[in-house]
């Protein structure tokens, strides 16, 4: 394997220095070093590879909206080094083989390492566990079970769900809708809403869920995970709980960082996204939240769709929004720029957390002689004008299209591989 | 005015020209002349995926009457019906060169989407968009109300003007409270809670559960239809509560002020929001108002096609 | 283009003869001014035809039926400008229907609203005949069209622009030529 030497980076926000990548490892952290390659990092931050807690890759199923490979492509281009990918596919990823065939895909694609994510009931349904226990003992070592899409919004199904996986250290990750309360619901509900003719999605169907969730898992001793929390609500909800010492982490996407349901008045279908934007107040709340560690990290909801599922009006368009390639501009423009976190921060909430959530032993660790060479550089100077029709993934449905968001990755290492370098795709 | 999709658009200067354009048109209709010349080689098309025999036929009539040619395309028995998206809807009203499209759709939005999506060179006039806005209508009640109140001359300061019924649902309600207000007039909303908007209380009306209390002082009171599902979703318990505390009858109609008129965008439902009682008797302006719509379109789309503004200039 | 202050070229008493003068010769010309009625194209086309219905009612002892053809819907330019404003038109007692119909207006130039006004009128009914009366004609016309009746024949240039104020409209009554600068 070719050795590389990353010249004059800050890792993680210190002093220039270089780094030395060799055999895979970090071999050597000093001045002067030489190595094979070199990669001049002037400028740039050096942070451990990026991992993302919550992605949906839709294959097998949806391959015009993405691929394993393509996802993967996406997810090195946004300095990510392994993703967690959803079980909303079709097949439902609900047994060992369907998340096989995701885990294999992703080594075929050797790009980032892919995790999938078991379905938590059988076809979404809701009604009866899926098989949990045989998709943690399949070859893709499932912890993490999620019906991202949908909530398990049964209080049996999900005490169930929560005490079962305790037996191989599983967590539940949770969608939080209550379906009654958004029946039909489009965008959130609020003075907007009720302008623009839109069915509304209120903070409460999320809260209420958070709260149920959160003492269901402190009565059984479980460990939770509340999946793109959006409402100032349940940032106090989850604040609650964790001054209870109640075992529960959280995430927020990149784009409840920074957009709000005021972006609907265009009815531009782009802006469609499950949880909804949230107003002003909300977006305050979750960067607080994420700065003081209520909310542990960020999660991108990379959420593709094939442009004739957005190229509509707004009600029959689909919910969602990409998000693997910008994640890292607009944390870094949300919450670094802003001085609510530093890079020391931004390397928790976006690759040593979410790891330890999902139990990935090989990714998520500190920079550090004798690591695996996973390491995303990124240079905090660069600006970027994000255009739709440039998008790695397969599908274009970015809501930053037309934004220029600061900072760019200009190289990615997956396991002491160069996945991207000089801001392009190796 | 390329593009009629909310009033929420329109200047109190533009809406004033589309009312007294209207009211030109109509004298010039009135008075036995045929068919007018301006829109002379222009295509209209009627694009309806809500059936709305009405107001279609009342779009026909407006560009007919202006020498347009007029397509009608009802979306249910066409390729629409059969899953065609309104993108290619629309690429295909374009090669068939619509200079305007009168758009009728079940989302709201929808004529948003079409006028700003870039599948069309043409115009788009909002005929009603899910439960947004229906802005024709809010103009031909404007009209009507200038006629009876303010000799059809000028705007409507100082009038009070009572809208009754579902305004959560309704696009009829809130093309008019944006309309009313422009031209200066004091709106109230009367319904239950369960039928009225989030954020409502933003919107610069006055607010009332209480029917009686809001016909008090009003020189026109607008009945919004009320419907069947509404019920079944748990809004209000059932038509016949819904009817006694805000349905319209004469007894709330003589609370009003003198000379006041009762208006309905149609269509009714007998019993329910209105008696047929008032619906018939000497204040009800209802069947005016569907021959002012006529002369509302018909200056909106002399002002949009009339000129120098349609896709081929 | 833009043009410089101007220069008077009638003023009131001038005008005031001069529509006295047309009054005259429209009752000479129509022995008596029985069946006619008087049309004014909007906006100083009417003010100039009721003070003209006025005079002929006074001479005549008989009030002249007058009202106003707006034109904008029949105009030959209307894709070269945004759509306009309509004005008002009033059919007056009688109506048109085999009448004697004298269409009004201030400035005769190319003949393009009298063409306009023509087309105007015969959808309101079939008039005996049409005649023109203008207080002013500028030349350079570019239809077939001529004035029966013309309070003043003013040479102009095409880069020159005729204003006719009146006092119903303007405060004043006079005629100013502009020059473009």
């Amino acid at each position: 394997m070719t050795s590389y030497v990353l010249k004059s980076v800050s890792i993680v926000g210190g002093e220039p220095t270089d780094l030395l990548i060799a055999d895979g490892v970090v071999a050597q952290i000093g001045q002067n070093l030489s190595g094979e390659q070199i990669v001049d990092g002037a400028g740039c931050i050096a942070l451990p590879g990026l991992v993302d807690l919550h992605t949906h890759l839709r294959e097998p199923g949806k391959e015009d909206a993405e691929t394993v490979l393509s996802g993967s492509k996406a997810a090195a281009a946004g300095g990510f080094t392994s993703v967690h990918a959803m079980a909303n596919t079709n097949p439902v990823a609900d047994t060992a083989g369907v998340v096989e065939q995701v885990w294999r895909l992703g080594n075929e694609a050797g790009l980032v390492d892919v995790r999938p994510i078991g379905a938590v009931t059988k076809g979404l349904e809701g009604t009866t566990l899926a098989e949990l226990g045989a998709m943690a003992d399949s070859a893709a070592g499932v912890r993490v079970f999620s019906d991202d899409g949908k909530c398990v919004h049964d209080p049996i199904i999900m005490r169930r769900a929560l005490e079962y996986v305790k037996a191989f250290d599983g967590v539940i990750a949770q969608h939080a809708q209550e379906p009654k309360l958004t029946d039909g619901a489009q965008m959130n509900e609020g003075i907007i809403s009720g302008q623009l003719g839109l069915r509304g999605w209120p903070a409460v169907a999320e809260e209420a869920i958070i709260a149920r969730d959160v003492l269901l898992a402190s009565h059984v001793g479980a460990r939770l995970h509340i999946c793109h929390l959006s409402t100032a609500g349940s940032v106090e909800i989850i604040r609650w709980a964790k001054s209870r010492g109640i075992n529960v982490t959280a995430e927020v996407t990149p784009h409840h960082l920074i957009l709000t349901d005021e972006l609907a008045t265009s009815y531009n279908p782009v802006f469609k996204v499950n949880p909804p934007l949230r107003t002003q107040a909300d977006v305050e709340a979750v960067r607080e939240g994420l700065a003081d560690g209520t909310i542990d990290i960020v999660a991108t909801d990379h959420a593709p769709h094939p442009s004739q599922d957005k190229d509509c009006e707004w009600s029959a368009a689909a919910f969602g929004m990409t998000g693997l390639e910008t994640a890292l501009q607009v944390v870094h423009a949300t919450m670094v720029k802003t001085g609510l976190i530093t890079w020391a921060q931004v390397a928790d909430r976006m690759s040593y957390a979410p790891a330890v959530i999902g139990r990935v032993a090989t990714q998520g660790q500190a920079i550090a002689v004798g690591a695996p060479a996973n390491i995303t550089l990124f240079d905090p100077n660069a600006e970027v004008l994000i255009k739709a029709e440039h998008s790695v993934s397969a599908s274009h449905n970015t809501p930053f299209a037309g934004y220029t968001l600061p900072g760019s990755v200009s190289a990615t290492f997956f396991n002491g591989r160069p996945t991207v370098l000089d801001g392009k795709l190796v | 005015m390329k593009h009629l999709l909310s009033t929420a658009d329109l200047s109190r200067e533009e809406a004033i020209l589309i009312l007294d354009t209207a009211n030109q048109l109509a004298q010039a209709t009135g008075q036995g002349v045929g068919k007018l010349p301006p829109l002379r080689g222009r295509t209209v098309v009627n694009l309806f995926y809500e059936d709305s025999t009405r107001t279609r036929i009342s779009f026909e009539a407006a560009a007919k009457r202006l020498s347009a040619d007029v397509i009608n395309f009802a979306a249910k028995g066409s390729s629409v019906s059969k899953g065609e998206s309104l993108k290619d809807t629309a690429l295909t009203l374009e090669a068939m060169g619509a200079d305007a499209i009168v758009l009728r759709h079940g989302s709201s939005g929808a004529a948003n989407t079409l006028a700003h999506s870039g599948w069309i060179s043409g115009s788009v006039v909002n005929a009603g968009d899910g439960t947004h806005e229906h802005p024709t209508q809010a103009l031909l009640d404007a009209y009507t109300l200038r006629r009876h109140l303010r000799s059809g001359q000028g705007d409507l300061a100082g009038a009070t003007v009572t809208i009754v019924g579902d305004i959560l649902h309704s696009r009829v309600a809130r093309s008019n409270v944006h309309l009313l207000q422009t031209l200066g007039a004091n709106v109230r909303l009367v319904a239950p809670p369960t039928l009225l908007p989030f954020g409502v209380d933003t919107w610069g009306a006055q607010i009332s559960y209480n029917l009686d209390e809001a016909l008090v002082g009003s020189d026109a009171v607008m009945m919004l239809r009320i419907q069947q599902e509404r019920m079944n979703a748990a809004y209000f318990p059932t038509i016949h509560e819904y009817s006694q505390r805000y349905g319209l009858n004469q007894t709330r109609v003589n609370l009003m002020n003198e000379g006041a008129i009762v208006m309905h965008p149609g269509p009714m439902n007998r019993g329910v929001e209105i008696t047929s009682e008032v619906a018939d008797g000497p204040q009800s302006v209802i069947v005016e108002q569907v021959t002012n719509g006529v002369s509302v379109r018909m200056a909106v789309l002399y002002l949009m096609l009339g000129g120098n503004e349609a896709r081929n200039d | 283009m833009t043009h410089t202050q101007g220069r008077v070229v009638l003023d009131s008493a001038d005008i005031s003869r001069a529509l006295t003068r047309l009054a005259h010769e429209i009752i000479e010309r129509t022995q008596g001014a029985q069946n006619v009625t008087l049309m004014g194209i909007p906006t100083r086309g009417v003010a100039l035809a009721n003070r003209l219905a006025g005079r002929i009612g006074e001479i005549q002892g008989q009030p002249v039926p007058v009202g106003a053809i707006d034109v904008t819907m029949y105009r030959d330019d209307l894709r070269m400008r945004p759509a306009r404003a309509l004005l008002p038109t009033v059919i007056p007692e009688f109506g048109v229907e085999g009448r004697l119909v004298i269409l009004v207006d201030d400035v005769l130039y190319s003949g393009r609203t009298i063409r306009a006004a023509l087309d105007a009128i015969s959808e309101h009914g079939r008039p005996e005949a049409v005649q023109l009366a203008v207080l002013v004609d500028r030349g350079h016309r570019e239809l077939p069209i001529r004035a029966d009746y013309v309070g003043k024949n003013l040479p102009t240039a095409k880069t020159e622009t005729v204003q006719v104020q009146l006092a119903e409209h303007d405060d004043v009554d006079q005629i100013v030529i502009r020059q473009a600068s």
